[in-house]
């Protein structure tokens, strides 16, 4: 069983946003970079508890990223995993990013890719479905339980007010979220096998961007909270129904 | 050349209502490149797949079969491909739902389309293609540019009004292949009665301060009242006070109703980054430094226990 995990970088869930270029980069200035939560805590402990189960599982992690995606992936690797690759590229477009992967997938032979959820600066949610494209291998995306019997995979994911179970012969793509597995702390041993283990740094394959950021912006900010007195709730529903037309 | 939208239906066959908001974008856009909003629906359907014509959609074209009826975004996309080259579609909308999550990427490496997902305004075509889309969990937008032939959309939940007009949709049978799939649903739960989240108009939520399980059917009084979705904050599904799925922010769901009331919720930014997107934001906590206050469009300082009964018995006055 050989699994490929998919890591991303992030700036910490508290950064603070802005831009620089006239609005065409992200402020990088002061940002903590971590692995994108539902990589780290979802789809990569995931991974490891399946190793921990059956110790003939292989797990490599991916990233795909410059130089300075390399103390992340050391991270990830600390919490488990048996070897990293980076691919080394930096790009917006999620199709570029997907194919990569889907390229090391291909040439690596994994029976199952997982994915987090969504990268939470981007928000694409798109990369997963991607990679099972170019694999033309089944998705199921933003699952919440996986199990696996042999090749069979037993996979919950959410749908609108509720959940859905389906079984998948391997392989597949997963894109996970909360349910999928509890978040761990990495420990000293995880932390210095981590130094040790092989990160391969592989140059992309060719492959098209398919879109480009203009430009970002930020939200108007509020206009302020309007406070209603605590004894005058009639007041707060009256405003709610006539100004706010809210209901 | 048309615009194409993905009309998708629930388990039971019904037209979700994201789908509704996907049509009436699409329609808008087919409006601004001076061409025809055609739709696609897989599998069976309940309702009048005619009367979808009055949010703006010309013809729609059903294919059905077995295959369709359970979800698989591998068969799907090779369906919605078919289509797509079939009617000329230059751009293809789709709700940015679950299954337009899954669907809509594979289609655009199917099609080496570029895809912006997370729309949340119609686009600019006056210099190429840009659109609007959130990143940062809400925290700022970016404006994308689709540099291929063929974009596709993926259009937010909430983010743009259903119009609804005059007008009937003719409806056909797709000529096309379908593969049988490699996906097999055994089991569906829904919560059933209640609004599903994603798709509420307005959102009731509770947090820490309501101080245990037990006190939760106020909250439950005053959702079903304003008939409402509920929803938490993190740390009261991890206490399992209530069900995971109602668990909103940045490792939750990420809602956009209309209205989001937030009652004994601290107000972090993990949890804003799931309901910044709300049109109305309410806040009642007793702490008048709560952070959620600057976020809010109104608010309330004082006892979650006191103002709730007052709350549910206000609405009811005013719904007579
Ligand atoms: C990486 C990361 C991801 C996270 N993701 C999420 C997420 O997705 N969603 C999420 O919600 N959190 C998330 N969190 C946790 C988040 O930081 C907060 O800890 C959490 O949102 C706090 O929940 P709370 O507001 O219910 O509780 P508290 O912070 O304890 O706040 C309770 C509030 O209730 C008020 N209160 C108390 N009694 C009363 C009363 N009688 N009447 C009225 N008000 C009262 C208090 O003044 C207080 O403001 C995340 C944290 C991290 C680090
Ligand atoms: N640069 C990257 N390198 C490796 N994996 C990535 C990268 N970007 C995104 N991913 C994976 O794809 C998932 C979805 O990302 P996105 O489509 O950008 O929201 C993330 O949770 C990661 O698992």
């Amino acid at each position: 069983m050989k699994i490929l995990v998919c890591i991303s970088k992030t700036p910490d869930t508290t950064a603070k946003i802005a831009f620089t270029d006239n609005n065409t980069k992200f402020d990088t200035n002061g940002v903590q970079w971590i692995i994108n939560p539902y990589d780290e805590w979802y789809a990569l402990v995931r991974a490891i508890e399946l190793k921990e189960k059956d110790a003939a599982t292989t797990i490599h992690l991916i990233t795909v990223g410059s130089a300075d995606a390399e103390p992340i992936i050391r991270k990830a690797l600390a919490l488990g995993g048996d070897e990293a690759i980076r691919v080394n590229a930096e790009s917006h477009d999620s199709f570029y990013v997907a194919s990569q992967i889907a390229e090391v997938a291909k040439q690596g032979g994994y029976d199952l890719v997982f994915t987090g959820k969504e990268t939470i600066d981007y928000n694409g949610s798109s990369i997963g479905g991607m990679i099972a494209e170019l694999l033309d291998i089944p998705y199921i995306s933003l699952a919440t339980k996986f199990e696996l019997a042999g090749t069979l995979a037993t996979i919950t994911r959410e749908i609108e007010g509720g959940e859905e179970t389906c079984e998948v012969t391997l392989p597949v793509v997963v894109s996970s979220q909360k349910g999928m597995a509890e978040q761990r702390i990495p420990n000293m041993r995880g932390i210095m096998a981590a130094r040790t283990k092989p990160l391969k740094v592989v140059e992309p394959a060719a492959a098209d961007a398919l879109t480009s950021v203009a430009g970002f912006g930020l939200p108007p900010a509020k206009a302020g909270v309007k406070l209603v007195p605590a004894d005058n709730v009639e007041e707060l529903v009256r405003l709610l129904h006539e100004e706010a037309k809210a209901i | 050349m048309s615009v194409l939208i993905f009309i998708d239906t629930a388990e039971d066959g019904h037209v979700k209502k994201a789908s509704l908001e996907a049509i009436s974008y699409g329609a808008k856009i087919a409006e601004q490149l001076d061409t025809v909003a055609e739709g696609v629906v897989l599998g069976k359907v309940t309702g009048d797949l005619p009367s979808l014509g009055k949010y703006g959609v010309k013809k729609i074209h059903h294919v059905n079969n077995d295959a369709l009826d359970h979800f698989d975004a591998q068969v799907d996309t090779k369906v919605i491909a078919q289509v797509a080259q079939q009617t000329g579609a230059k751009v293809i909308v789709f709700s940015n739902n679950v299954d337009g999550k899954a669907i809509a990427p594979r289609l655009s490496a199917r099609l080496k389309a570029g895809l912006v997902s997370g729309a949340v305004a119609l686009p600019d075509t006056s210099n190429g293609f840009t659109v609007k889309k959130n990143v940062f969990s809400g925290k700022a937008f970016a404006n994308i540019t689709v540099n291929t032939d063929i974009k596709i959309i993926a259009l937010n939940p909430n983010a743009y009004q259903v119009v609804a007009g005059e007008g009937t949709a003719e409806v056909v049978t797709a000529n096309v292949a379908t593969e049988p799939g490699r996906v097999k649903v055994t089991h569906v739960t829904k919560s059933s009665g209640e609004v599903p989240l994603t798709e509420a108009e307005i959102v009731v939520s509770a947090g820490r301060g309501l101080k245990g399980p037990e006190n939760w059917g106020m909250v439950e009084e005053l959702a079903k009242t304003l008939h409402a979705a509920t929803a938490c904050s993190r740390p009261v599904a991890d206490a399992h006070w209530r069900p995971h799925n109602e668990h909103v922010g940045q490792t939750g769901i990420a809602i956009a109703p209309n209205l989001y009331i937030a009652i004994g919720i601290s107000g972090a930014i993990q949890h804003l980054a799931g309901v910044n997107r709300s049109k109305v934001i309410v806040v009642i906590n007793k702490d008048p430094e709560a952070p959620f206050f600057k976020a809010a469009d109104y608010g309330i300082v004082g006892d979650a226990f006191e103002i709730i009964p007052k709350f549910t018995a206000a609405v009811k006055q005013l719904k007579g």
